[in-house]
């Protein structure tokens, strides 16, 4: 680790100007991720702003019937809020299906969204890694992969955003508020996480100086059919290899509306809105769901140690659209799979 | 007054748990001085190749660094290998930290920082920098097997093949059914969960206490005193808590290392512990790969076995275990050939993982028997019932117990094997494909010489002190146990003094016999006071005790009495008293009978038992049920015997089907080098798993008539599941771990 | 002993109360709840097992909830209560959960313990887990390679069933 100097940001706007105002800080909320690559010398800013006073720690319900959730809620929190489990039992799932209870006790909603990858090269600092150190190269490709993305890959980098709530909040369209110098301005979920392409050392949208204040979700037709399924190495406390946030609006049997977020298979929650549309008005069945599954997956590319993914995804898309379509939606705790 | 908890057999709870659920059991790294330095290594980045330059200043200008070690400023060490041969020491040069410019492994420490905090030591060193000239690193078994050899020093005479007998090529291509498969299996590390770590208080006289994470203390003495020239009498080591070791603290640690030379260079006390990532750069289970030729007549009878491993060692010493001798010894066959051969790669030297040999020798015997069992068309338990042998056929010698045609008939009996369909992937259970699968686990008894000193007070209060170790074992609380029953007492009233160089001679704990060998020294021990006693009561004028021979006595309620008769007798105050002594000790030794081992051999036994479920879809597989029956003589605390096979079988789930230490081999680099991507089992992933322990009276295996546990629950754990995911599945798996995406693509259509 | 060089560098004022006693200390930003415990407080009870939030050993409670102490710059914790080990029971005088440990044995090396047993108590207050199932999964964040889960499960599944509301109350106090 690095020496470095440690503010506490009394409020919002010192924060974002203390954080606009150097290059090399960064703001501190739960620390789950940030001290871990701090320790393993792979982050090393000379500030840190401590934003964990701020009061970003509520979850308010607005005018609109839309959920506010503050940027400093602890992933806990969020899953267990009564709103959250009834409205949005979806992120619920998906933020338990993550880490430990420890973690998501300290992880926050803003410093979930802004994890970094868990590539095995970008933790270690000796090896290259465009993503850690742009123009070095990149390791993973044709080296130890079993982890790394299947779609929207680029040549600079394989890797994929590891988080299991980010895929819940991209099929639910969540909206990203920041707020930075220049003011307050609203991301979509879709927009907020990018591929690598030729800049992998940006995981987001996000621009220096701006933080992350809170995460809206709009009213949804979702509650009763939706289910998270994650599959790993083992059956606890460990990151998706393919995860799959399903779910479904259905009327007399037939697809309203329909939603597959996947995580472990790129390097960001990945979503294909067009490809989603095209299944409206179709019968909610498993042939569909299979239709649905050989669409997502219609450009993935393996990498070696991580091809399995691909059947694997598949599969997990409509088992996860199968559960959710019968309203029997994967419970964490419970390692049968329904 | 006599009562249950005195005696073996009762289960105990463990004498040392309140000081480890307090958090106030001390480890070594937790031992503190005002003014400890602490260091912290720096590792190497390449696998093969020299250093070229290190570059040390901005770590040495580093706020609170006190000197940064390398090769270059190291300093003087013994010169020979023989003073770097700790007591378990391998053929080869053993490794020496910072001894020169060469690199022979990823991960290598090639610097050390000493500061007056953690944060500063750990800080600066990462503002080392290091020009390497890198050479090709060869990490790959499936490739270096190629060049593969037999090792020319053997480890240990016996981990030798043991020489052929019958004719198994002849046998093996006449026989009907056969089965011929190779099986290969990733690395492992024992990640024990504390760190390794160690302690040197450095006494005004320059004497050294030094607090170490070891499975033996006085290894660790006699391995510093041999590289720093140190008097014996100078170095105390003491282990009296160890964070679970399973091996990997068998032989001493850079760490240790480290923190002598630092401390007798400065003149200082210092403190050095690793971080989990160097932990991935030490002992470790070698990959392996095995073929098994094994063949059956039409009833099922063995006719030939056939079994080659080739292991990884490293470039410097040849590590070797015994992995193919348990398949001529398992099963009745008379046709039998066996080879074993290393492969050298840029990797650190392996080292003893909890059964080392028999976990991985059974890996694939267990399996190629599953197999040849379905191939013959016989139930798989049936099979290995009907291939029995109750003697060592490798050496032709008889075994001292084998209560296995017990452990497989209970085991059954408790699972259910006999509602088992005979089918692959017959049996679902809901979306669930079911499969039960069974093995047989064999693990060496040994005794190892051992010394315990047991002294009695009149008071009847007992001390016990060995330099034996407890890695989690449940050395303290057996010990007690087998005191408060030799000396009459209730075990809360024995102190057990152990992990300490300075006290009884004991050998390294390891191996599993620690309970037998230290158990049968303090047993040993305890005699001795009873005939101490006895000689001291017979001075007395009209002694009771005066025509008693030692064997007719027993002591209660603190009198020395004749067990048939306890109203004959005198207090043991008395008996001190009149010769104005406080206390009695007994030096209790025990050595391996050379005699009995002429004819004599002695193994632990077991049979496992699995049930595992796995998505008919996805391949996530969830072993549900364990039933593991084990033979192994005296169980002398069931509660803590049952905790060390429960370790056992755990630690083999991981084996199964997730824990691998995946090397990019273009590099050399362990690359999962953390708990977050080698994944030892957690919580969720163990349910239902019962112990068994079978009747078995021993009283040759050791004089106590136990054979130890440490091992035994691991071995053939691997094979148990893997046979378990083919009979839900219909696929055979061959490389381990068997993970979900294997599984999954193994899924009937 | 002064730490003359270290000083140069910044420090940072924090207050903590650790198991009931309030510490005013000064401290450098980077050093971790769990080096200060283990270092200068001699709290060794809480456990270093990976140092990243990998295994649980450091579990301590933070103003009673469950969280891993390697990954928290102390000074970010001002004004919280801290409750380790040390602070629920000793020897003489065990928390339910240390004794119900003791009596399944619910450990072997011991190493993983203290984390486990905190893990528990918070896992106890949070009042979530009713089933085996469920006890597996939440004290999933606390690795223990000695194996000892499924005893680990029964010293829980003892005290959660002793456990009247009240007596679960001062359990995770
Ligand atoms: C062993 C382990 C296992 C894990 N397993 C999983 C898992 O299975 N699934 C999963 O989803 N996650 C998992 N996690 C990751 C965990 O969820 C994240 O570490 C956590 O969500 C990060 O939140 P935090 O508040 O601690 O972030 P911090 O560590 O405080 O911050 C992370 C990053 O976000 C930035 N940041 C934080 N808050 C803001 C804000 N409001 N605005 C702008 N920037 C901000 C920081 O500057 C930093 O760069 C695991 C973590 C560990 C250590
Ligand atoms: S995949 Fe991305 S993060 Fe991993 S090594 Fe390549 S560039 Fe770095
Ligand atoms: S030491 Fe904190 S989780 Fe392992
Ligand atoms: S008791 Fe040893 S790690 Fe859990």
């Amino acid at each position: 680790m690095r020496p470095f100097t440690y503010t506490r940001a009394e409020n919002l706007g010192e924060a974002v100007a203390a954080l606009a105002a150097n290059p090399q800080a960064r703001v501190l909320a739960g620390g789950t991720n940030l001290v871990d690559l701090m320790k393993y010398d792979v982050e090393h800013p000379a500030a840190i702003i401590d934003i964990n006073r701020l009061p970003l720690k509520e979850i308010e319900e607005l005018p609109d019937g839309s959920l506010r959730i503050g940027a400093l809620v602890s992933n806990s929190a969020v899953a267990y809020d009564a709103r959250v489990a009834e409205r949005y039992p979806l992120l619920a799932s998906a933020i338990l299906a993550g880490a430990s209870p420890q973690l998501r006790n300290a992880a926050t909603t803003g410093g979930n969204l802004l994890q970094r990858t868990r590539c095995y090269y970008f933790y270690d600092p000796s090896t290259p890694c465009n993503k850690r150190e742009p123009g070095s190269g990149c390791a993973a490709i044709g080296g130890v992969n079993r982890i790394h993305a299947i779609l929207g890959a680029s040549e600079h980098c394989i890797a994929t955003h590891p988080s299991d709530m980010c895929v819940a909040l991209a099929a639910l369209a969540a909206t990203v508020e920041v707020e930075g110098p220049d003011g307050r301005r609203d991301i979509p979920f879709a927009d907020f996480h990018r591929l690598p392409g030729d800049h992998p050392e940006h995981d987001n949208t996000l621009k220096h100086g701006e933080i992350v204040v809170a995460v809206r979700l709009e009213g949804n037709h979702f509650a009763a059919h939706h289910s998270y399924l994650k599959l790993r190495d083992r059956l606890s406390y460990a990151f998706a290899l393919v995860s799959v946030a399903a779910a479904l609006d259905i009327a007399d049997g037939m697809i309203v509306d329909l939603r597959v977020a996947l995580g472990g298979v790129a390097h960001k929650p990945w979503r294909d809105t067009l490809a989603e549309a095209e299944f409206a008005g179709q019968p909610a069945t498993r042939e569909t769901f299979a239709a649905v599954a050989d669409r997502l997956l219609a450009g993935a590319e393996g990498q070696g140690d991580n091809d399995f993914k691909i059947p694997m995804a598949k599969k997990a898309i409509v088992r996860a659209l199968s559960q959710a379509a019968e309203g029997t939606p994967q419970v964490q705790s419970e390692k049968q799979l329904r | 007054m006599q009562n249950e908890k005195n005696i073996i057999g009762f289960p105990l709870p463990r004498i040392d748990g309140p000081l480890k659920v307090t958090g106030t059991a001390p480890y070594a790294a937790e031992y503190d001085e005002p003014g400890m330095l602490v260091g912290h290594a720096f590792y190497a980045t390449i696998a093969s190749g020299r250093i070229t330059s290190i570059d040390t200043s901005a770590a040495e200008n580093f706020p609170g660094v006190v000197k940064v070690y390398t090769h270059q400023n190291r300093p003087a060490t013994a010169s020979s290998d023989d003073a770097w041969k700790d007591e378990v020491a391998l053929p080869g040069h053993p490794f020496r930290p910072l001894e020169n410019d060469r690199i022979l492994y990823d991960g290598q420490p090639i610097a050390l920082v000493i500061a007056e905090s953690f944060e500063a030591a750990r800080d600066a060193a990462d503002l080392i920098r290091v020009d390497y000239e890198a050479e090709e690193p060869h990490t790959d078994i499936e490739v270096e097997q190629a060049k593969s050899y037999p090792p020319p020093v053997p480890r240990k005479e016996a981990f030798l093949p043991s020489d052929p007998r019958g004719d198994a090529d002849g046998a093996y291509a006449a026989a009907p059914h056969k089965i011929s498969a190779e099986y290969v299996q990733a690395g492992e590390h024992h990640n024990p969960m504390e760190l390794f770590g160690t302690t040197v208080i450095r006494a005004e006289d320059g004497s050294l206490t030094v607090y170490d994470k070891t499975q033996g203390s006085q290894n660790s003495q006699g391995y510093v005193c041999g590289i720093f020239g140190l008097k014996p009498e100078t170095v105390r080591v003491i282990n009296a808590y160890v964070g679970g070791a399973f091996g990997s603290g068998l032989r001493p640690k850079h760490q240790l290392f480290f923190a002598v030379m630092a401390s007798l260079d400065l003149k200082r006390s210092v403190k050095v512990e690793m971080s989990r990532r160097e932990m991935f750069y030490l002992t470790w289970r070698p990959p392996t790969v095995q073929r098994m030729l094994v063949a059956a007549d039409a009833n099922g009878r063995l006719m030939s076995i056939r079994h080659h491993a080739v292991q990884t060692t490293s470039l410097y010493e040849d590590y070797q275990e015994n992995v193919v001798n348990w398949s001529g010894l398992a099963y009745k066959c008379d046709n039998v050939t066996l080879s074993y051969e290393l492969a050298k790669m840029t990797v650190s030297t392996p080292g003893d993982m909890r059964a080392p040999g028999a976990a991985t020798g059974f890996l694939a015997l267990e399996s190629a028997i599953d197999e040849l069992s379905y191939e013959v068309g016989m139930d798989p338990l049936e099979f290995r019932i009907a291939n029995f042998v109750d003697y060592d056929q490798n050496d032709d010698l008889q075994l001292t117990s084998k209560a296995l045609d017990l452990c497989y008939r209970q085991g059954a009996e408790r699972f259910g094997w006999s509602k088992r369909s005979p089918l692959p992937a017959s049996m679902r259970d809901g979306q669930d494909l079911v499969g039960w699968g069974v093995a047989t686990g064999v693990w060496e008894a040994t005794l190892s010489p051992a010394e315990a000193k047991v002294r009695l007070f009149p008071d009847g209060s007992i001390t016990v002190a060995a330099a034996a170790s407890d890695i989690g074992t449940g050395t303290y609380t057996i010990l007690a146990q087998i005191a408060a029953q030799g000396l009459g007492q209730t075990a809360d009233r024995v102190s057990v003094l152990i992990g300490d160089s300075s006290l009884a001679k004991t050998a390294v704990e390891g191996g599993s016999w620690t309970a037998a060998s230290s158990g049968s020294a303090v047993q040993a021990g305890c005699f001795e006071i009873r005939k101490t006693l006895l000689s001291l009561a017979q001075k007395l004028d009209s002694s009771p005790l005066a025509g008693a021979s030692v064997e007719d006595l027993a002591i209660r309620d603190n009198r020395l009495v004749l067990d048939r008769n306890d109203q004959v007798g005198l207090s043991i105050a008395d008996i001190l008293g009149s010769q104005g002594m406080s206390s009695v000790e007994g030096h209790g030794k025990v050595a391996p009978d050379e005699e009995q081992a002429k004819k004599f051999v002695s193994y632990t036994h077991s049979a496992i038992f699995t049930e595992v479920k796995i998505d008919a879809e996805l391949g996530v597989p969830r072993v549900t049920r364990v039933v593991i029956a084990v033979a192994a003589g005296t169980i002398i605390n069931p509660k803590t015997a049952r905790s060390q096979v429960l370790g056992g079988v755990v630690m083999g789930l991981g084996m199964a089907l997730h824990e691998e230490s995946m090397i990019d081999h273009r590099s050399g680099r362990i690359m999962n080098h953390n708990l977050a991507e080698y994944h030892v089992p957690a919580h969720a992933d163990v349910q239902d798993i019962e112990v068994i322990f079978v009747e078995e009276e021993d009283d040759k295996a050791s004089p106590i008539g136990v054979k130890g546990l440490g091992e035994i629950g691991i071995v053939a754990v691997g094979a148990a599941v893997a046979n378990a995911i083919y009979h839900a599945t219909g696929t055979r798996h061959r490389h381990f771990p068997i993970t979900i995406d294997k599984i999954m693509e193994g899924l009937p259509n | 002993m002064d730490i003359a060089t270290a000083d140069t560098q910044p420090k940072n004022r924090v207050a903590l109360t650790i198991n009931g006693n309030r510490q005013d200390l000064e401290i450098h930003p980077w050093v971790t709840l769990l080096d200060l415990l283990r270092g200068p407080l001699h709290l060794t009870g809480t456990k270093k097992g990976c140092d990243h939030g990998q295994c649980g050993a450091c579990t301590v409670l933070v103003d009673g909830e469950r969280v891993n102490s390697c990954l928290k710059f102390a000074v970010t914790l001002d004004g919280a209560e801290i409750t380790t080990i040390e602070g629920l029971g000793t020897p003489d005088d065990m928390h339910a959960m240390q004794k119900a440990f003791v009596e399944h044995d619910a450990y072997q090396c011991g190493y993983c313990t203290p984390g486990q047993i905190c893990s528990a108590v918070g896992l106890l207050a949070e009042g979530r887990a009713k089933s085996r199932e469920e006890i597996r999964e939440m004290m999933s964040g606390n690795i223990c390679r000695c194996g000892a889960y499924v005893n680990i499960a029964d010293a829980i599944e003892d005290v959660m069933g002793h456990g009247s509301d009240a007596s679960q109350k001062e359990a995770a106090e």
